[in-house]
């Protein structure tokens, strides 16, 4: 059964209350990259600082609901300081967390396993997949950060 | 009466047992449903006006000789002689046109009327509490026609600003403006808009969508030149939407949509448009549709629309009341604070919780409130929101749904502290 427990964990509405890497990078040099959810009016800016294949630095802003910002936050400091290869990996990871679709669901109807002790903190947000509607909110800042780093290519 | 209900008497509670989505249970609790500003929930009538259509007289309507064909004919007709009264229509059922949804009536006026009828520089003057669906097609129309599209600005008391409109209908050929606003709940003059445009030469456009289930809607009273609303927001089905001019404008109106049923002759060199309603409703109309809008319209009229309206403004002014004096100031209205001209559409801005997250926590209570911009992006940006979470009532409505809405609420404001 899903729950608001199961959607609203702590780490959620902590990263909710205190946005990590909330802010802003000169650009350029930095990569700007906006994203938009136009039916609920979310929209956010990732800011990207890449060198030498690795990103050094990330910042977003923008406004959004608890999902859309606690996961662009999550995903800030999960990615922040990786090699551009293992944020792409991170992406993947995160974009099968969030996928649902028969064949991922066993017969209760919950999510198939993704490895969550790789993705850390990350696993707070499977919950999220319990309320399908709430899917584009969390994928948003992910969808951005991808097409910010498609632009390197 | 179809129903055998008495005239005179009104019981919301009768409302609510004659709605079988009344019974659904959500998460463990009985429905509360707030969202009639976006769909009203359709009475058993309705519902079953529709099926009796398919299962006992289907066909298409128009041209056929047998039987079944006659009554679907019949039917489809009826409503439109039903509207026609519904809203005192002064040329009668033929100047009532069937469409999809209002928004597919608001692009036969920009694209049909406002298509011959506008020409360069000519401007449209809607508001900044319009819908989009009153605001996009006329953006179109500026694309080919190049018209100008200005907007009535709307003052921090969440009313229109009409201290200017006499400049500001400098080169106005048609004002178009929503009868209340499906965010705020503002009720605008529109008998002293008309007055406004007609002196200034001008026609006015209402868009009724929002008012026409919970006020009583007279054409002629109210001295305008279109109206437009939807079904499904008047207890009706989706899939219906109705507009309105009077007779003279209809007839030089150039056809909308192309194909069969809107023409009087094709031949390979050219057509010839029918006259009437009918020029504007291209293919097979939405004739189940059709039968649930009339049964819902003499729905509406067995409740009695001023007994909607006054139960509807005193469930209002007691949300208002306890939503500002519950909640220590954490709850905001985005809408007049009296009922003063105000329908029973309440957004809400609750301090420190999204929009999303207040609509995600009081769905766990059953409780049926919109999230969004309410495709009104004008109006929130001229207030710098992004979204709100609206409760709207209707005529099945009560204020233990008022009881349940304040309790979500709360618990939404405490889980986010």
């Amino acid at each position: 059964m899903s729950n608001l427990e199961d959607l609203y964990r702590e780490i959620i509405l902590d990263h909710y209350r205190s946005p990590r890497n909330r802010g802003e990078l000169a650009s350029p040099p930095a990569i700007r990259v906006e994203g938009f959810n136009p039916l609920c009016g979310d929209e956010l800016v990732v800011y990207l600082s890449v060198d030498n294949g690795v990103l050094t630095d990330i910042k977003i802003t923008g406004h959004g609901c608890s999902i859309s910002q606690s996961s662009s936050s999550l995903m800030s400091a999960a990615v922040k300081g990786k090699p551009i290869a293992k944020v792409r990996e991170v992406i993947d990871t995160f974009k099968q967390l969030m996928t649902v679709h028969e064949a991922t669901l066993d017969h209760d109807g919950e999510p198939a396993k993704v490895d969550l002790r790789a993705i850390g903190e990350l696993a707070a947000l499977q919950g999220v997949v319990k309320f399908p509607v709430r899917i584009k909110c969390a994928t948003l800042a992910w969808n951005t950060l991808s097409q910010g780093l498609d632009e390197l290519d | 009466m179809a129903c055998g209900r008495d005239m005179t008497s009104y019981d919301p509670r009768r409302v609510r047992t004659d709605t079988p989505l009344m019974n659904r249970v959500i998460n463990g609790h009985p429905i509360t449903y707030l969202d009639s500003a976006s769909s009203s929930l359709p009475p058993r009538a309705v519902i079953e006006a529709m099926s009796r259509y398919y299962e006992l007289r289907h066909a298409n309507v128009h041209r056929g000789v047998f039987q079944t064909a006659v009554e679907a004919t019949d039917a489809y007709e009826s409503t439109r002689e039903a509207v026609a009264n519904f809203i005192n229509a002064p040329g009668g059922s033929g100047e009532i046109v069937f469409t999809k949804n209002a928004t597919e009536a608001f692009n036969l006026l920009a694209k049909s009327w406002g298509y011959a009828n506008l020409k360069r520089g000519d401007v449209v003057l809607v508001s900044e509490m319009e819908h989009h669906a009153n605001i996009v097609p006329w953006f179109q129309l500026r694309e080919v026609n190049d018209v100008e599209v200005r907007f009535i600005p709307v003052l921090d008391d969440y009313r229109l600003d009409l201290s200017h409109i006499d400049d500001l209908m400098n080169g106005v050929k048609l004002v178009s403006v929503t009868g209340m606003s499906n965010v705020l709940g503002t009720i605008n003059p529109v008998k002293e808009l008309a007055t406004i445009a007609h002196r200034h030469g001008a026609l006015i456009a209402i868009d009724a969508a929002q008012s026409i289930a919970h006020s009583n809607t007279d054409v002629a009273e109210l001295d305008v030149d279109f109206l437009i609303f939807s079904g499904h927001k008047m207890l009706g089905p989706t899939g219906i939407g109705v507009f309105w001019t009077r007779e003279e404008i209809l007839d030089a109106m150039p056809p909308f949509l192309g194909g069969g049923g809107m023409i009087a002759d094709v031949r390979t060199d050219g057509y010839v448009p029918a006259n009437g309603p009918t020029r504007f409703e291209a293919g097979t109309p939405p004739i189940a549709e059709a039968v649930g809008l009339g049964a819902a319209v003499r729905y509406l009229e067995g409740l009695g629309m001023a007994n909607i309206v006054r139960h509807e403004h005193e469930l209002t002014k007691d949300a208002l009341d306890r939503l500002s004096s519950d909640f220590s100031g954490r709850v905001r209205v985005i809408g007049p604070p009296d009922t003063v001209s105000r329908g029973g559409v309440i957004s809400l801005d609750v301090e420190g919780v999204h929009p999303h997250d207040v609509a995600q926590v009081l769905d766990q209570f059953g409780v049926c409130v919109r999230p969004g911009h309410h495709c009104a992006k004008p109006l929130m940006r001229r207030f710098g929101l992004a979204a709100t979470a609206r409760a709207s009532f209707g005529p099945y409505s009560l204020t233990t749904d008022t009881d349940v809405l304040i309790e979500g609420l709360g618990h939404a404001v405490s889980m986010f502290g």
